[in-house]
């Protein structure tokens, strides 16, 4: 008899395998998930996203339990945690350094993928996720950045909602019903803290879920952009593979421990981060009567908002010409009747251009400066993933996708002056080049061989 | 491929880790423990109440409101006093020894001064408010009621120094309040001598 | 004719202020710096608690944090309460306010944070007589403020001197500096002093927890610095069945 008992712990995994298979997805998804074993510092970051995301729920139930979504109560509500709730400070620092933490750390995940191809072939849809959940986080930053009712909170919050009255016909009506009142009011901040702490965590945890399984089933990119599940040991276990766990855990512990001394290097030394973080304006309740002098979104937001003040009404001759340019050049990809089809159109945009004002266009090319990164895995024509293999021009243009997203971060921050715009515009035609060039200039770029292996 | 592991010291930075790592969770669960404590502000606004009793008649009660629950105060008539004195055998715990109360008001009319109570009139069994029923009244829970009070939810019988009768849910007397008198006709409730405000 | 300032900076150089950092005057904040906070308490709850309400502070925490005895703060500072655990409300109301000054003056919890403490200083020290105004009084941090010279008792009155130019065929007047035309109860330096702990009380009003958070985070740093350096060992250990 003795054989035969298991210990406690035994039976009790058994147990519950048995009505729920835990074993088996400790296995698929750490302990048997091969990952290529020459992953560098670049690969932290997408754990790291996670980490964030559970910081940013903790800290933000925490929050929810002290502030009062009511545009009378708000701002006091905020301040009623900073100081006379026990540690509440802590707990909103955590959340305002988190908020811009998630920003930086999904800016290098996405700045790993362009490098090494992530978005490539079997990995379109990991991407297209990836982006949702891009898309999706950015609206939960706007929908939380109104709660705390300051200044920037407020107009901000006004500035966005505007834009949707750029588009035709329905413009209007669409951010009247963004906004449930006429301006941004009490209504608004309500509706906007449901969306904040419900809607937008549901679905952003929901995408990081299908994010992970949708990574798992075609297995990890590399630095070198081999698919190791080509070449596979007598035990189907790919020869370039270790086992998740523990091998990226350790490792992995590691980054975290770094990103922690930064992260609250940042919490507890400098959570304003001179303005950038939290800003100094939005110390001063929202008023609806007046505009501080210089309103700029928070820095994650500041690229995109660069292309919408870009788009003067004298850009859209430069916008014109880029889109005469591109049809010639693709005019060949286009088969049969779309030859003739594509050139109309192309027309009949561009007569667009003049007739629909640029506060529109503006909009327009601000949406598509996100939207375009989905047409990555369709625009890279190279033989090749991995930068570590392309040639100079693609190494040359993402470095001047590097720098303009950079710059036209910078200059979303200041105050518009005429050489600021002109500035602005250079770099968001330069922005634009990376993507709806790369079509031929991956194509032509030369390349290095690819090796079997991935290289250490 | 493991053929040379010291298991030793893997096993050994393992636990340091994982120990180092636990501690570092528990220190970061101490303020979002802490942060569910009563705030400044709740702290501010439970503190101590003052009430004026100069309007209160003999056999009246008035109802205080300290850290969001009632706090009865009774001025007691001759009467009352002498029925609350009859009843020790009637009751769980005639001289408090089992309830809740500063050592003042530790005596048999579970008072500083025997004319007035200071309660807190939430019933000890579930916590509903129980009403006071005067010696007499028609709703009296039984024949020669000598007055007290009645819990609306289980029926707890107390007498009229709060003090809970033999065979009811309630397990123990209502708990007193710490209270001090400023003069004859202020009250203050939640601060005594020993733990001023 | 069009009137001018000069950049802050040339003016306040150009009298007693110890002036840096742009077109501001540099705050020396010291939030370690316990007799200073305590001067500026005192400073803040006579002469700026009367029009303006610090509605987030708490008098008890004040007291705790600035290790004032709560018998003190209760019995010399509170003016508009009885209780010490009572935030810094405002003996006027918000309506007398407007109808006094046009705006309602604003609270004062977090205007360090808003404001800084460099552009506060600069606030308080350059208060200056001009007849346009109806308060009488103009400033050179915040042209047209609708707050009088709260402090002039003190400090005395200034006198803005100025000179005409002719800039592209019109007269520009440029404030050149200020001087005392009375002095007050305090010297140029005293005042300055005044000035710099009633700005170091409101930069700890903005954010009381700055009193503690550089601590802890000193030693959640090093917590963390040597958490990382275990882990980095033990992923090392563990990588050598990789490499």
């Amino acid at each position: 008899m003795k054989a035969l008992s298991k210990p406690w712990y035994v039976a009790t995994l058994e147990w519950v395998d048995a009505r729920f298979p835990l074993t088996k997805m400790w296995d698929e998804h750490l302990a048997k998930y091969y990952a290529p074993k020459n992953f560098n510092f670049w690969y932290y970051f997408g754990s790291l996203a996670l980490l964030v995301l559970v910081i940013q729920i903790g800290t933000g139930i925490w929050l929810t339990m002290n502030y009062k979504p009511d545009a009378e109560r708000a701002f006091e509500s905020v301040e009623y945690i900073m100081r006379d709730v026990e540690w509440g400070w802590f707990i909103r620092y955590m959340h305002s350094t988190g908020a811009s933490a998630f920003f930086v750390v999904v800016y290098l995940h996405m700045f790993r993928g362009m490098m090494y191809g992530s978005y490539r072939t079997p990995r379109e849809l990991i991407w297209l996720i990836g982006i949702l959940i891009y898309l999706t986080l950015m609206g939960e930053a706007f929908f939380g950045y109104l709660l705390p009712w300051g200044q920037m909170s407020f107009w901000g919050a006004k500035v966005i909602v505007s834009l949707f009255g750029a588009i035709p016909v329905i413009g209007e009506w669409l951010s009247t019903l963004v906004r449930g009142d006429f301006g941004i009011s009490d209504v608004t901040l309500n509706r906007f803290f449901a969306l904040h702490v419900i809607a937008m965590p549901l679905i952003l945890c929901a995408l990081v879920v299908v994010h992970i399984l949708a990574l798992h089933e075609v297995g990890s990119n590399n630095p070198d952009g081999v698919e190791i599940k080509k070449k596979k040991g007598p035990d189907g276990v790919p020869l370039d593979g270790i086992p998740f766990h523990p091998y990226y855990t350790v490792k992995d512990i590691v980054g975290v421990a770094g990103f922690l001394i930064v992260y609250f290097g940042i919490t507890f030394f400098a959570p304003e981060v001179g303005g950038y973080f939290i800003e100094h304006n939005n110390f001063i309740p929202a008023d609806p009567f007046k505009t501080p002098t210089h309103i700029a979104p928070v820095w994650y937001f500041t690229p995109y908002y660069s292309v919408l003040r870009a788009t003067t009404s004298e850009f859209m001759w430069v916008v014109a010409i880029g889109t005469v340019l591109l049809m010639l050049l693709y005019w060949r990809e286009f088969k049969g009747a779309w030859r003739l089809v594509v050139p109309i159109a192309t027309l009949a945009l561009v007569g667009g251009y003049f007739t629909i004002d640029a506060k529109f266009w503006g909009v327009v090319l601000m949406g598509l400066s996100v939207l375009v990164f989905c047409a990555l895995p369709w625009l890279d024509r190279s033989p090749v993933k991995s930068i570590r293999y392309r040639g100079p021009l693609t190494r040359i243009a993402l470095a001047v996708f590097v720098v303009s997203f950079l710059v036209l971060g910078y200059l979303g921050t200041k105050t518009p002056t005429i050489a600021l715009t002109r500035a602005a515009q250079l770099f968001t035609v330069l922005y634009f080049a990376y993507f709806l060039l790369m079509p031929i200039y991956s194509r032509i770029d030369t390349t290095k061989p690819v090796p079997e292996r991935v290289t250490h | 491929m493991s053929d040379d592991v010291d298991k030793d010291r893997r096993r050994f930075l393992t636990v340091t880790a994982s120990a180092v790592g636990g501690a570092g969770v528990v220190a970061a669960a101490v303020p979002f423990v802490a942060y569910l404590e009563p705030s400044a502000r709740t702290k501010a606004i439970g503190g101590p109440v003052e009430v004026d009793i100069s309007k209160l008649q003999p056999g009246e009660k008035m109802i205080a409101k300290w850290r969001g629950k009632p706090v009865w105060i009774l001025r007691r008539t001759e009467e009352m006093v002498e029925a609350v004195k009859e009843l020790d055998d009637r009751v769980v715990d005639p001289n408090s020894d089992n309830s809740e109360q500063p050592a003042y008001a530790k005596n048999e009319l579970r008072s500083r001064k025997p004319e007035y109570l200071v309660v807190e009139g939430l019933c000890t069994h579930l916590g509903c408010s129980p009403n006071l029923v005067p010696a007499g009244a028609p709703d009296a829970p039984e024949a020669g009621w000598k007055g007290g009070f009645l819990c609306p939810c289980h029926g707890s019988k107390f007498d009229l120094a709060a003090r809970v009768y033999v065979g009811m849910p309630a397990p123990t007397n209502l708990p007193i309040p710490r209270h001090q008198y400023l003069s004859d006709t202020r009250l203050l409730i939640g601060a005594d001598e020993e733990n001023p405000a | 004719m069009k009137f001018r300032l000069l950049p802050l900076l040339a003016i306040l150089s150009s009298g007693a202020y110890a002036a840096g950092g742009g077109d501001l005057m540099h705050a020396e904040v010291d939030l370690g710096n316990r007799a200073s906070l305590q001067r500026g308490a005192r400073t803040f709850v006579n002469y700026c608690v009367s029009c303006h309400s610090a509605a987030y502070a708490r008098y008890s925490r004040v007291a705790a944090d600035l290790g004032i005895p709560e018998k003190v703060v209760a019995e010399n500072m509170m003016f508009t309460t009885e209780k010490v655990g009572n935030t810094m409300q405002v003996a006027m109301r918000k309506d007398d306010g407007e109808a006094w000054f046009g705006i309602a003056p604003p609270d004062l919890s977090v205007i360090a944070r808003a404001r800084g403490a460099d552009w506060l200083t600069t606030f308080l020290s350059t208060f200056y007589l001009d007849p346009k105004r109806p308060t009488g009084v103009n400033n050179l941090a915040f042209p047209d403020t609708a707050m009088p010279h709260v402090l002039w008792d003190l400090q005395g009155l200034k006198r803005a001197s100025t000179e005409t130019l002719t800039e592209g065929g019109q007269n520009v007047t440029h404030i050149t500096g200020l001087e005392t035309i009375s002095a007050g109860l305090e010297s140029d330096e005293a005042y300055a002093g005044t000035v710099r702990d009633l700005v170091n009380f409101l930069v700890y009003l903005g954010e009381p927890a700055k009193l503690v958070r550089y601590k802890i985070g000193f030693w959640a740093m090093l917590f963390l610095i040597g958490f990382f350096w275990i882990a980095y060992l033990l992923k090392k250990e563990y990588w050598r069945d990789v490499h």
